[in-house]
C-alpha cells in the first residue's frame, strides 16, 4: 500500500498557517514524498479560522482527500472543529502557550515557547517552526533542510531571529522523534532538481511567460491576484511591463491597447471583475485584437464568496460580451494542464486575432502539487503578422476565407493599422451599409470554424468500455479521476471523461468519447450544471445524474463517491 | 512643414457648422508643421462624434468603447513608446463615463495628448446634459433643469499634477493650431480641453457666446502657469470670462520611464527567449 497521509495545520489568520506549511511541503518535496497543498482561508487578515491540508504520499497524487492524520493546531477552536475528523491512529501537534484543552486518549505533543527556546525572546510564532520540525520528526526527515531553509527565510528580520527559528525546528524534530509513528518517510529517494511544488496559477504564469507575455495588467481580486502575484515577482527579470489599474475596464482595455500596438498581452480577473470587464471583450473580438483573460471563478452572484471556490461561470465566459463573437475557452485541470492551456491560449489569440479564455477557479489558483519538469515542455509561439511593408492598398479587416485578417503593427511600416468597434469596412471604418456588415459578421464568425479543429484537451480514465461514465472539467480533474480509481480498485466498471478544452466545443471527440454509455454523470461545482447543459446544446445528449458541489470548498474523491451512491 | 493632403481620409458624417470642422482642420495643420508622419501617429477615441475624429484623418486608428479610450492608449503607449499617441474623445465620454480612468491619467503620466471636445451636451444621443452643462440647463431628462453645478475638469486636472493643462476654442483656428503643437511636444500627459460648439442640440453656449467670453490668459498680467495655486484659480475661471491657452505646467517623469523593461526598446513585436531551465529554477 502506498502510504497516504493527510496533515491538517489550522489557527487563526496571521497566526502563521503557510509558514509553516510552505517551508514542510518543501522539505517533504526535496525529501522525495509527493505532494499535494490545498488552502481553506476566510475573507479577512487576521483571526477567525483558516487551514491547509497537506497530502503526503510516494505515489502520484492527483488531489485532496477527506480525513486527518496529523493535526497541527495553533489555537483551540482547531483542535474542537477538526479533531472529529482525527482517524484513529492519528496524531495531534498544538501550541501548548494557547491549546489548553486536549481530550483524553489523543496521542499528541505540545509545543511550548519555553520548552523550544528556553530563555530567549522568541516571538510566539517561533513555535511554528517547531511544528513544522516535530512533523518531519515523526515522519523520520532529517530535519536539516528544514533548519537551513527556515534560517535563510528569517535572515531578512536578522541573525538572531533567523536562529531562534532554526533552533525551535531542530527542538521540535528532537521531541517528536521520541514518538512512534506508523507512517515514516525514511526510505524515499531524494529527486534531482529541480524539484517542482507549484500551484496552478504559478503553472498559468510559467506557461504565459514562455509564451512570450510581455504585457499585464489587472486589477487585484481574490482568487486572480495569485496569479497577477506569480508574474509581478518577476515581470523586471523577464521584461513584463505589468500596470495594476484603478479598475478592471481599464485593466481589458489596456491590455487590448498593448496588443494592438504589439505586445503580448494579457489581463485576468475573478466574478464580479469580470462582469466588468465584458463590453471591452466585445471590443476584443470586433477589433480582432489577440488577447489572453484568466477568469479565476468563486463564488456569486455579485460579492458571493470571495475566498472559496467554484465552477459558476462557464456559461457566463462562453456568452459574455453582446451579439456572437468567436472565442476559445480553456479549463486546466492540473498545473500540467495550465502551462500547457497558457501557452495554448496565446497561441490561438495569436493566430487567430481574438480573445481566449482560461478559466481556473480558487482550488485551482491556490492548491500546490509536486510536478515533474517533463510535464512543463518548451515551446515558442511566433508572431503570426507580418513586420515587413506589404506594398499596395493594406487592409486591416480584409475579407478572407479563413476569417483571419493579416495584422499588421502600428509604427512598423506605411501601413496603417486602423482598428474599430463600430461594424467597419475592409479597411477598418465605420460603416452603417448593413451588406458590410453581415459579410463582416460572417467573416469573424468563420474563426470558430479552423479553430475547432485545434481543440483537443480530452482526458479519459477507467475502463473505456464501461457503461457509467463520469464527466467533469476544469479543476475537478484530480477528485474524478481519483474516484474513478477508487471505484475501478474495487472491480466497478466506471469511465471518466474531463474536459479542458470547452470552446469551440469539441463536439466529435465527445461522442466518440461517451460512446456507449449507458449512465452519464456529470460531476461539476455549480448548481445548475452548466457543463451538462453545454453538453446538451452541443450534442443532444442529457445527462442522466449529476453530482454537484457549490459550497466554496472543492471536491475531494470522497464527495464525489457519495454523489455516486445509488448509481455504481 | 509636410502636405495637408497627407492626412486626408474619409468623408465625415458631422452636422454642418459642428465645432469639429475647425478641430480637424486645426490638428491637420498641427501634424503637418510638425511634421509627425501618419504612420507614426495613432489616434485612439471612444465613443460620440467627436471619437469619430480619427476616422477622418489618416493615420492609425484605435477607435474603442464609450469611456476607455485612456487606458487603451495607455497600453499602446506602453507596448510602442516611439508612437506618437493622441486621444480625441468628447466631454461625456472622458467626463462622465471615463471619469476614473481620467484620474489615473493624471497621475500615472503617459506621455499622450488627451483632448477632450467640450460642447458642454451629449449630442450623439440627441442633446442631454453632460458633466459640464451648466446648473438649470433644461433638456429631456431634465425637464426642470440639471440640479447640479458643472464639473471643473481644469481645475481637477491641476489638483491632480497633470503635467500640462490648456484649453482652446473651435472658433479660433490660429490659437488652436498653437495650441496643438504645444500639447503634441509636451513630454508627459497633455490635457487639452477644446471649446466646441454643438450647432444641434446646444443652443446657449455657441460660437458667439464663447467669443464673448474666452480670453489668451497669457494676457494675464500675473500669467504664472508653474504656479500650483495661481494655475488652479484660474482652472475654475467659468462664466462671464473664460481662459484659453496654457494653464498648467508641471513637467515631471513620465509612466513610460518608471518602466526599466522599455529601456530596450518598444515591446512590440518583442518575443523574448526565456529558456525553460530557468523558469523551472525560478518556480522550483
Amino acid at each position: 500500500m502506498p502510504i497516504d497521509l493527510n496533515i491538517l495545520i489550522g489557527g487563526a489568520a496571521g497566526q502563521g498557517v503557510h509558514s509553516i506549511t510552505t517551508p514542510l511541503a518543501k522539505s517533504l518535496v526535496r525529501a522525495g514524498a509527493r505532494v499535494v497543498v490545498v488552502q481553506d482561508y476566510q475573507s479577512r487578515i487576521r483571526g477567525g479560522h483558516i487551514f491547509n491540508l497537506l497530502r503526503v504520499s510516494d505515489a502520484p497524487l492527483a488531489g485532496p482527500r477527506e480525513g486527518v492524520d496529523l493535526l497541527v493546531a495553533l489555537n483551540q477552536e482547531t483542535v474542537t472543529l477538526h479533531l472529529p475528523e482525527l482517524s484513529p491512529s492519528g496524531f495531534l501537534i498544538y501550541d501548548a502557550d494557547l491549546v489548553k484543552e486536549v481530550p483524553a486518549g489523543v496521542a499528541a505533543l505540545g509545543l511550548s515557547l519555553e520548552e523550544l527556546l528556553p530563555g530567549t525572546k522568541a516571538g510566539e510564532i517561533a513555535v511554528n517552526a517547531g511544528a513544522s520540525g516535530a512533523i518531519l520528526g515523526l515522519l523520520d526527515v532529517p530535519v536539516t533542510g528544514l533548519a537551513q531553509m527556515l534560517a535563510e527565510s528569517f535572515a531578512a528580520k536578522g541573525e538572531e531571529v533567523a536562529g531562534w527559528n532554526k533552533q525551535a525546528a531542530t527542538r521540535g524534530w528532537e521531541l517528536a522523534q521520541k514518538f512512534p509513528h506508523p507512517v515514516s518517510l525514511a526510505g524515499l529517494t531524494p529527486p534531482a532538481p529541480p524539484r517542482l511544488l507549484l500551484s496552478g496559477h504559478e503553472a498559468v504564469a510559467m506557461g504565459a511567460l514562455m509564451a512570450g507575455l510581455t504585457f499585464i495588467s489587472g486589477y487585484p481580486m481574490t482568487p486572480w491576484t495569485s496569479l497577477f502575484n506569480a508574474v509581478a515577482q518577476r515581470s523586471l527579470k523577464y521584461g513584463v511591463v505589468l500596470e495594476q489599474a484603478e479598475d478592471e475596464i481599464s485593466a481589458i482595455n489596456m491590455a487590448i491597447g498593448a496588443s494592438y500596438a504589439g505586445a503580448r498581452a494579457m489581463t485576468g480577473t475573478s466574478g464580479g471583475g469580470f462582469c466588468l470587464m465584458t463590453e471591452a471583450v466585445g471590443l476584443a473580438t470586433m477589433t480582432e485584437t489577440p488577447l489572453v483573460v484568466v477568469v479565476a471563478q468563486r463564488p456569486g452572484p455579485s460579492t458571493g464568496l470571495p475566498t472559496r471556490t467554484s465552477q459558476g461561470d462557464l456559461q457566463f465566459v462562453l456568452w459574455a460580451g453582446q451579439d456572437d463573437g468567436p472565442r476559445a475557452v480553456l479549463a486546466p485541470g492540473s498545473p500540467a494542464q495550465g502551462y500547457a492551456l497558457a501557452l495554448k491560449a496565446f497561441d490561438l489569440a495569436e493566430r487567430y486575432q481574438l480573445p481566449v479564455f482560461i478559466l481556473t477557479d480558487q482550488y485551482f489558483a491556490d492548491s500546490q502539487h509536486t510536478c515533474r519538469a517533463e510535464d512543463f515542455p518548451a515551446r515558442r509561439i511566433p508572431f503570426a503578422l507580418d513586420l515587413k511593408p506589404a506594398g499596395g492598398v493594406y487592409e486591416r479587416y480584409a475579407l478572407t476565407q479563413s476569417g483571419i485578417s493579416p495584422r499588421r503593427l502600428p509604427g512598423f511600416g506605411p501601413e496603417l493599422v486602423v482598428a474599430d468597434s463600430d461594424e467597419h469596412t475592409p479597411d477598418g471604418h465605420l460603416t452603417e451599409d448593413l451588406g458590410v456588415r453581415v459579410q463582416m459578421h460572417d467573416k469573424r464568425l468563420r474563426k470558430l470554424t479552423a479553430m475547432a479543429g485545434e481543440m483537443r484537451g480530452l482526458t479519459t480514465a477507467g475502463d473505456p468500455e464501461a457503461p457509467v461514465v463520469l464527466m467533469c472539467w476544469g479543476s475537478s480533474l484530480g477528485p474524478v479521476s481519483e474516484a474513478v480509481s477508487r471505484l475501478q480498485a474495487e472491480k466497478v466498471a466506471v469511465r471518466m471523461v474531463h474536459l479542458s478544452e470547452l470552446w469551440p466545443f469539441p463536439r466529435e471527440a465527445v461522442m466518440k468519447a461517451l460512446q456507449g454509455a449507458q449512465k452519464l454523470v456529470v460531476a461539476e461545482q455549480n448548481a445548475s450544471g452548466q457543463l451538462a447543459r453545454l453538453l446538451r446544446q452541443e450534442t443532444g445528449l442529457t445527462a442522466t445524474q449529476a453530482v454537484r458541489r457549490y459550497d466554496g470548498r472543492p471536491f475531494t474523491p470522497e464527495y464525489i463517491l457519495r454523489g455516486l451512491a445509488g448509481v455504481v | 512643414m509636410l502636405p495637408l493632403s497627407l492626412y486626408d481620409s474619409i468623408e465625415s458624417a458631422w452636422c454642418p457648422g459642428c465645432g469639429n470642422f475647425p478641430m480637424l482642420k486645426a490638428f491637420k495643420q498641427a501634424l503637418a508643421e510638425l511634421e509627425i508622419r501618419p504612420q507614426d501617429l495613432v489616434v485612439v477615441s471612444a465613443i460620440g462624434q467627436s471619437s469619430k475624429f480619427p476616422h477622418y484623418l489618416k493615420c492609425n486608428t484605435f477607435n474603442g468603447i464609450h469611456g476607455r479610450a485612456l487606458p487603451v492608449a495607455t497600453g499602446i503607449r506602453l507596448a510602442n513608446p516611439g508612437l506618437k499617441v493622441v486621444v480625441t474623445v468628447g466631454d461625456g465620454d472622458q467626463y462622465g463615463e471615463g471619469g476614473n480612468h481620467l484620474l489615473a491619467a493624471f497621475r500615472r503620466n503617459p506621455d499622450l495628448t488627451l483632448v477632450v471636445h467640450n460642447n458642454q451636451i451629449y449630442a450623439l444621443t440627441k442633446g442631454q446634459a453632460s458633466p459640464t452643462s451648466d446648473q438649470g440647463t433644461k433638456d429631456t431628462l431634465h425637464p426642470q433643469g440639471v440640479p447640479y453645478p458643472p464639473l471643473h475638469p481644469l481645475a481637477l486636472a491641476v489638483a491632480q499634477d497633470c503635467s500640462w493643462v490648456g484649453r482652446s476654442f473651435a472658433g479660433m483656428p490660429q490659437h488652436l493650431t498653437e495650441m496643438y503643437k504645444k500639447a503634441l511636444t509636451h513630454k508627459g500627459m497633455a490635457f487639452l480641453e477644446v471649446l466646441q460648439p454643438c450647432v444641434s442640440f446646444n443652443k446657449i453656449n455657441t460660437y458667439e457666446w464663447y467669443r464673448q467670453r474666452v480670453y489668451e490668459v497669457e494676457t494675464r498680467p500675473d500669467y504664472a502657469p508653474g504656479d500650483e495655486l495661481w494655475a488652479y484659480r484660474v482652472a475654475k475661471e467659468w462664466g462671464e470670462r473664460i481662459p484659453i491657452g496654457v494653464i498648467y505646467l508641471n513637467p515631471r517623469p513620465t509612466l513610460e520611464e518608471s518602466f526599466p523593461q522599455l529601456k530596450d526598446g518598444p515591446l512590440a513585436g518583442r518575443l523574448p527567449e526565456r529558456p525553460l531551465a530557468e523558469l523551472l529554477a525560478e518556480f522550483s
